[in-house]
C-alpha cells in the first residue's frame, strides 16, 4: 500500500509537473483531443494552400476586374463617375466633392481620419502624428499654403495611390470613406483660418466667443 | 484446514477498493482539469516570425485595431495586415532595423510573412466578427487586453459554453458603439454597465442566437 502511494505521488507529481496548470503562457499548439472534424479540406482566408504556386488561398484579383460594391449600391451605380472614383475630370484634378456632404459624411470623416491618417498627419493634421517623434518627420502639415490650394481630386489620388513615401490606402478606405476623410480634412483646415465670423450666431455663447 | 490464504490477504479486498477509487478520482480529475479549452488553448502564445509587438503598436503608439485588422468591420474575416501596411511606418522607421529584414524582405518579394494563427475555431463552427464588433462587443471581451501584450496570447478558451456564456447574457458584455476599439474602456461601475447593457440590449435589439444552426451551419 505503501508503495503504491509512494508511487502514486511520485507520478502524479510527474505528470502535472509536464502537463502544467491551466492558462500557463506556452508556444506549444493547442492540443486537438477530438479532432473529428475539426480540420477541414477547405479553403479559408489568409490561409495557406499547397495547390497554387504562390501558396496563398487568397487569390490575385485578375487584371481589370471591376469591384461592383454590391453592398454599397451608392458606389455601385457610380461606375462610370469619373470624379467619384478617379477624382479626375478630363485629365485633370477635380475641384469640390461628388456627393452632398452631410453631417454624416463628416462625421464618418472624423472617424477614418483618426483610424488611418491621424497616427502620421496628427489629430489636427498638422503632420506631428505620434509617429513624428519616432523619426517620421517627412509628413507635410495640411495648413501649409500649398494644401489650402490643393484640389479635392489630388488628396483623393493621394489617398488612392500613395505619393512619394506615403503607401496607398485604397485597400483600407471604400470610395466613399475616402471623400469623408477628405472632407474631414476640409474641415480642419477651416478650422484653423476660420473666425468669429464663421461660427452660427446660435453657436457663440456656448464656445464662449 | 491449512490456511490456503495468509492473513495479510484479508486487507486485499479493502486495498484494492481504495487503490481503484484514488485512481478512478485522479483520472476523472485530470480529464476534467486537462481535456478542456481551458487549458489546450488559453495560453498559446506562439513564437512569430517577426518579433511584432502589439503592447507597443496598439498600447503606446495608439494605432487603432482597425489601421491594420481593418475587414473586422464588414467580414467574417478580422484580416491580419498586409505587409505594405507595415511599410506604411517602416520606409521611414527603423529602416536598418535587423528584427525588420522579413518585413523588408516580404515587401521587395511579395512573399507572405508566415504569421502564426493563434485563434482557430473548429471548421465545423461558423463565425462572424463584424457582428459582434458592430453590436456592441468590443475585442476585449474575446481578446483580452491585447493593447498591453508583447506577444498575442490566446485569454479565453474560445469552448462552445464559452459563447454560449456571452449569447445567454449579452447585457453583461456590451458596452457603448464608440467604445468597441477601446481596450482600456472602464465602466463607471458594475452596476452602471449592467444598467447601460440591458438599456443597449434593449434599444439597439441584440439578440445573440442560442439554436445549433446559427454557429454549426
Ligand atoms: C504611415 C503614415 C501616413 C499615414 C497613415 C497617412 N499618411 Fe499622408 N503622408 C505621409 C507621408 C510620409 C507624406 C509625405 C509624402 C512625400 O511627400 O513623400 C504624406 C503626404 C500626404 C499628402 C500630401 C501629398 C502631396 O502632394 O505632397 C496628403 C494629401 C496626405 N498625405 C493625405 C493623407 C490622408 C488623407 C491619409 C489618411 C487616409 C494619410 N495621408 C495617411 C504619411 C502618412
Ligand atoms: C500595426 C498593426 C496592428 C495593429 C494596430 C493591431 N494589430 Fe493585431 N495583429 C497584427 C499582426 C501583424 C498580427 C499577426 C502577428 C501576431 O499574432 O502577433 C496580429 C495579430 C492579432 C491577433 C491574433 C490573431 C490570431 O492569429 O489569432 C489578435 C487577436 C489581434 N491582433 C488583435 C488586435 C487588437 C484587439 C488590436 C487593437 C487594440 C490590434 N490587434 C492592433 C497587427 C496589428
Ligand atoms: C503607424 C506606424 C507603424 C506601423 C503601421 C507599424 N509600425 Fe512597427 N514600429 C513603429 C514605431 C514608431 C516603432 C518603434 C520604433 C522605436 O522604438 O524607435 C516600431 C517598432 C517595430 C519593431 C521593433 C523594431 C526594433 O528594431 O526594435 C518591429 C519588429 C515592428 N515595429 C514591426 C512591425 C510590423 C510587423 C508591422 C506591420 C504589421 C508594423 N511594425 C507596423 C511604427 C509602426
Ligand atoms: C465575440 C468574440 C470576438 C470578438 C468581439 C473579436 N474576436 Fe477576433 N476572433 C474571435 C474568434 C472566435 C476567432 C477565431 C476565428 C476562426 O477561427 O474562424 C478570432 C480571430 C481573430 C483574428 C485571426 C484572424 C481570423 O479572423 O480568424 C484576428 C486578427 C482577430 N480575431 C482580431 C480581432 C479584433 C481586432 C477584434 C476587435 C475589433 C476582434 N478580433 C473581436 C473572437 C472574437
Ligand atoms: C461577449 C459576448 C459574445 C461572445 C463571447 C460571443 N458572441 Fe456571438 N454574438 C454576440 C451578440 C451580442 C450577438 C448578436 C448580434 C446581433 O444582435 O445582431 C452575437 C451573434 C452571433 C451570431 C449570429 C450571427 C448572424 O449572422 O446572425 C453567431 C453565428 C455567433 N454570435 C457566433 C459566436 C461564436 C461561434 C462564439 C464563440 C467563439 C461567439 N459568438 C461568442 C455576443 C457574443
Ligand atoms: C454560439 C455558437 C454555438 C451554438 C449556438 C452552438 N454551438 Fe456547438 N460549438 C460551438 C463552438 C465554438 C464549438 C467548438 C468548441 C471547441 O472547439 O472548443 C462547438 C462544438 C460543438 C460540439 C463538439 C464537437 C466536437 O467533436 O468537439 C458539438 C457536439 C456541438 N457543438 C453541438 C451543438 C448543439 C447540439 C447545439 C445546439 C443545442 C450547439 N452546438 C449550439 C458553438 C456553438
Amino acid at each position: 500500500m505503501r508503495i503504491f502511494f509512494a508511487i502514486f505521488a511520485f507520478s502524479l507529481l510527474a505528470l502535472l509537473s509536464i502537463l502544467g496548470f491551466r492558462g500557463a503562457t506556452s508556444d506549444r499548439p493547442p492540443i486537438e483531443i477530438f479532432p473529428d472534424m475539426v480540420r477541414q479540406s477547405k479553403y479559408k482566408a489568409q490561409s495557406h494552400s499547397e495547390f497554387f504556386e504562390d501558396g496563398r488561398t487568397d487569390r490575385p484579383v485578375p487584371p481589370g476586374t471591376v469591384h461592383r460594391q454590391y453592398d454599397n449600391p451608392q458606389e455601385s451605380e457610380r461606375l462610370d463617375d469619373d470624379h467619384f472614383n478617379t477624382g479626375r475630370v478630363n485629365g485633370d484634378y477635380a475641384e469640390g466633392f461628388p456627393m452632398v456632404v452631410t453631417r454624416e459624411t463628416m462625421e464618418r470623416g472624423r472617424d477614418r481620419y483618426r483610424i488611418f491618417c491621424g497616427s502620421c498627419h496628427g489629430g489636427i493634421g498638422d503632420g506631428q502624428g505620434i509617429t513624428f517623434e519616432y523619426g517620421m518627420v517627412t509628413v507635410p502639415d495640411f495648413h501649409a499654403e500649398r494644401f489650402y490650394d490643393m484640389a479635392e481630386g489630388e488628396i483623393f489620388e493621394t489617398i488612392t495611390e500613395g505619393r512619394g513615401l506615403m503607401g496607398s490606402y485604397k485597400d483600407k478606405l471604400s470610395v466613399e470613406d475616402r471623400w469623408a476623410v477628405i472632407a474631414y480634412v476640409r474641415a480642419l483646415q477651416r478650422a484653423r483660418v476660420g473666425t468669429e465670423a464663421d461660427v452660427p450666431e446660435a453657436e457663440r455663447e456656448r464656445l464662449g466667443l | 484446514m491449512s490456511k490456503i490464504f495468509p492473513k495479510w490477504s484479508n486487507a486485499v479486498p479493502l486495498q484494492v477498493l481504495i487503490i481503484l477509487t484514488v485512481l478512478g478520482v485522479t483520472v476523472v480529475g485530470l480529464v476534467t482539469y486537462y481535456f478542456t479549452p481551458k487549458y489546450t488553448r488559453v495560453g498559446y502564445a506562439p513564437t512569430q516570425p517577426v518579433a511584432f509587438d502589439h503592447g507597443l503598436h496598439a498600447g503606446q503608439l495608439g494605432i487603432d485595431c482597425r489601421f491594420c485588422h481593418t475587414h473586422v468591420e464588414h467580414s467574417r474575416h478580422s484580416t491580419v495586415p498586409p505587409t505594405s501596411t507595415c511599410m506604411n511606418c517602416h520606409n521611414q522607421i527603423k529602416t536598418e532595423s535587423d528584427a525588420l529584414e522579413l518585413v523588408r524582405s516580404s515587401y521587395e518579394s511579395g512573399e507572405a510573412i508566415p504569421w502564426v494563427r493563434i485563434h482557430e475555431l473548429p471548421e465545423f463552427t461558423y463565425f462572424d466578427h463584424s457582428v459582434h464588433v458592430n453590436r456592441g462587443i468590443s475585442c476585449y471581451e474575446c481578446h483580452g487586453n491585447v493593447n498591453e501584450m508583447e506577444v498575442v496570447r490566446h485569454e479565453h478558451p474560445m469552448s462552445m459554453g464559452w459563447c454560449l456564456e456571452c449569447h445567454r447574457e449579452p447585457e453583461r458584455f456590451v458596452r457603448p458603439p464608440e467604445e468597441i476599439y477601446n481596450m482600456e474602456w472602464e465602466p463607471a461601475s458594475e452596476q452602471a454597465r449592467v444598467e447601460m447593457g440591458v438599456e443597449f440590449v434593449h434599444d439597439w435589439n441584440v439578440n445573440p442566437p442560442l439554436s445549433c444552426s446559427a454557429c454549426h451551419r
